[in-house]
């Protein structure tokens, strides 16, 4: 195994690891999360808070380092323009999360869990990216 | 421990390990994109995919395994919604090329303005949709 692929397990498995911790991996906490406007339940918002303060500070040390430890360069999102597709993409990836409480995170967490609810969600959600896929006919 | 203080905590390991890929690898570490690459694979650019996702499933499953307490699993939600969540989860994180990690958890972290639209936009369809679910429609 390269050492690409070696970082990549690690970062991985802290990540997997952040999940499950975080209580994340349970829809129905999920759902008290969104639910503002009955029964909320706020602890989730310390997960994304946690997360991207992280980031927000650490991201910052790391891309100025140039490049990356491993790689040749930072493979890096470079659009800056907000279009139709990306808030119609987002505005219906929230409503799916809405509904059932899995992100794609934790829902392949649950699949490891051989979670019954994973295994009908993780063929359809596979189903809606090759159905985009044909959609955009790439 | 207090739940959100496993929540602060899990969150921050969350955000160490987008650090970790980003600085080892100089990869953003978006659940749904990772994915998507290993469904729509490119030559020499899957493998670490594929581990970073059995890392990911095998460390949660460990961690939910040993702890006690801290799998609740459900497993009585309607069918029918689960497929439907799953075909607007699949669908919509590649039209709007992320999720919750891609473009919450490391686009906000690197100040993108793309990712703090569409983070805004998900926040706002997720809680409208469980609005509806739970106190319109009642389905849970």
């Amino acid at each position: 195994m390269n050492r690409q692929s070696l970082a990549a397990l690690a970062a991985g498995a802290v990540f997997g690891l952040g999940l499950a911790m975080s209580g994340m991996t349970d829809p129905e906490r999920v759902l008290g999360f969104l639910d503002v406007f009955g029964a909320f339940d706020p602890a989730l918002l310390f997960v994304l808070g946690g997360a991207v303060l992280t980031t927000l500070v650490l991201f910052g040390f790391v891309l100025k380092r140039g490049r990356p430890l491993l790689a040749a360069a930072f493979q890096l999102p470079t659009r800056k323009d907000v279009d139709r597709k990306l808030l119609g993409g987002t505005a219906l990836f929230g409503a799916g999360w809405g509904i059932a409480g899995y992100c794609p995170g934790p829902a392949l967490a649950g699949l490891g869990m051989l979670s019954v609810e994973a295994l009908w969600f993780i063929p359809a959600m596979l189903v809606g990216m090759l159905a985009h896929r044909w959609m955009s006919g790439a | 421990m207090d739940a959100w203080i496993l929540a602060a905590t899990g969150g921050v390991l969350i955000g160490l390990a987008a650090t970790l890929l980003l600085w080892l690898n100089g990869r953003v570490a978006g659940v749904s994109g990772i994915l998507g690459g290993v469904l729509f694979p490119r030559r020499g650019d899957v493998d670490w995919r594929v581990m970073f996702l059995i890392g990911l499933i095998v460390a949660a499953a460990l961690y939910l395994q040993l702890v006690p307490g801290a799998y609740v699993p459900r497993s009585d939600f309607p069918r029918a919604a689960l497929v439907v969540a799953g075909l607007l989860v699949g669908f919509g994180t590649r039209m709007g090329n992320g999720c919750t990690s891609g473009h919450g958890v490391c686009g906000l972290g690197r100040r993108s303005g793309r990712s703090l639209a569409a983070v805004a936009t998900f926040m706002v369809t997720a809680i409208v949709t469980t609005f509806l679910m739970r106190h319109v429609w009642s389905v849970r």
